[in-house]
């Protein structure tokens, strides 16, 4: 067995609207318990490339391998429970408490009532939320960055080995935001999850990611560890670090 | 006073056939209607053809639909069950359309987390698409059947009976007294089931 696992490869991929090309020529390999963030502005095709991974989306050309299997072969549904995902908008089901949210996956396996409950108490407090206080509450009566702990804690429900996330903190206010980032970060090293992260905040980037594909276009322009990101001469990636550097001045 | 002495036992007799009609058309329009709903909500091509069919029903004028109903084999005729059909054709378009508008109208991010977490098509249907649009697909219903009271005031012109009955005589005999004692149960009728369904819909709308 190899020391580093292929947790997602993708060969050749390109997914078209239409007659237009959203992503091309997609070839790169993510590593098990790597965290590779995908940079890039809105409608570079961040979105796309992650969707592709769990099968919300076949690719038109090429082959997207999870696990080994090309994603064409797995079953959608059992594929997508092995595959955690968080969207910005975080998609909790308003009809559902806190506990039935993120007990969703385990009731679709199957799961005894009892294991699911002592799960998704566990769960509550990985990302700091007190189970007495929330398990009973439902989604409308949380703030957005309670929320989001929700879908976070929903995505690792049934301990799937890896996570999508498409810009999980996008819509949470700047203080909220870094302070998310902060506790996932550590969350990240305490688990050792294969994760893709979708961001267009390159601070966020440096911050969580163990490489970083910035997508101009559909394509990759820059696949580099940030150590090595920063040093690109690529217009685009001078562009990204030039807001970093305003930022951080 | 001396009106009710003579007509009361009818106007019972007469709403309960109106009560009879109404009802037995609503049960099967939602029967009907609410898969049809669904379905074209999952084949996109069957929703033009089947909202412009029910559409197109409802455009004409209801005297003619019943009127039309009559010579047909199996279902026309003279009587109850003509005037049923009937109002099971009226009844469908708001119970297809708001069951069709309640679940397009879930939230795409909700539905796509409920893909993406692994739920079959029948999963997010009945665990979350459903459940979400209870409260339209309800007002689909309650306006099917508040239209139904009205309209079944005309199956009395195909010989169905119910509150028509008076309007039809009172119409004839140019007797506003028989022409109330039909109207005015059908008013409270229909704004008995408006108000009661009106709160089951309320209960069953998702507080935000």
């Amino acid at each position: 067995m190899d020391v580093m696992p292929i947790a997602v490869e993708f060969q050749q991929v390109a997914y078209y609207l239409g007659q237009r090309s959203l992503v091309l020529n997609l070839n790169f390999r993510i590593e098990s318990g790597e965290t590779l963030v995908l940079l890039g502005r809105s409608g570079c095709g961040k979105t796309t490339t992650l969707r592709l991974i769990n099968r919300l989306l076949t690719p038109a050309q090429g082959e997207v391998r999870v696990e080994g299997i090309s994603t064409c072969e797995w079953n959608p549904i059992q594929l997508r429970r092995r595959i955690g995902y968080v969207i910005q908008e975080v998609g909790l089901f308003p009809h559902f408490t806190i506990e039935r949210n993120i007990g969703v996956v385990p009731s679709l396996q199957k799961w005894e009532p009892s294991q699911i409950k002592k799960r998704v108490l566990a769960l509550l407090e990985l990302v700091g939320l007190e189970p007495d206080r929330f398990a009973q509450r439902y989604p409308h009566e949380l703030s957005g960055g309670q929320r989001q702990r929700v879908g976070v804690a929903r995505a690792l429900a049934a301990d799937p080995p890896i996570l999508l996330m498409d810009e999980p903190f996008g819509a949470l206010d700047p203080i909220t935001r870094v302070e998310l980032q902060q506790e996932f970060r550590q969350l990240q090293q305490r688990l050792g999850k294969t994760i893709v992260f979708v961001t267009h905040d390159i601070q966020e980037a440096f911050t969580l990611g163990s490489r970083i594909g910035l997508m101009q276009a559909g394509e990759f322009v820059v696949m580099a560890t940030p150590e090595e990101f920063v040093k690109s001469t690529h217009p685009e990636a001078q562009a990204f670090l030039r807001v970093r550097g305003e930022w951080n001045s | 006073m001396e009106f009710l002495n003579r007509y009361g036992e009818e106007i019972l007799q007469r709403s309960g056939q109106h009560l009879f009609l109404v009802f037995t058309s609503i049960a099967i329009a939602v029967l009907i209607g609410i898969p049809l709903g669904i379905l074209i909500t999952r084949k996109p091509a069957l929703s033009r053809p089947v909202l412009g069919f029910a559409n197109a029903i409802q455009t004409m004028p209801s005297l003619a639909i019943f009127g039309f109903l009559i010579p047909v084999p199996f279902i026309g005729g003279i009587g109850a069950r003509t005037a049923i059909v009937a109002l099971i054709l009226y009844s469908l378009l708001p119970i297809i359309r708001n069951t069709y508008l309640g679940i397009m109208g879930v939230d795409p991010a909700i539905r796509e987390a409920g893909m993406g977490l692994g739920m079959t098509d029948r999963q997010l249907l009945l665990q979350v698409e459903i459940p979400l649009a209870l409260g339209v697909i309800l007002g689909g219903v309650r306006l099917a059947t508040v239209i139904g009271v009205g309209l079944a005031t005309i199956a009395a012109a195909i010989g169905a009976g119910g509150l028509g009955e008076f309007i039809f005589r009172g119409v004839a005999v140019v007797d506003s007294q028989l022409i109330l004692a039909g109207a005015i149960p059908a008013a409270i009728m229909a704004l008995t089931a408006d108000f009661a369904l009106g709160l089951v819909e309320r209960r069953l709308t998702l507080k935000k």
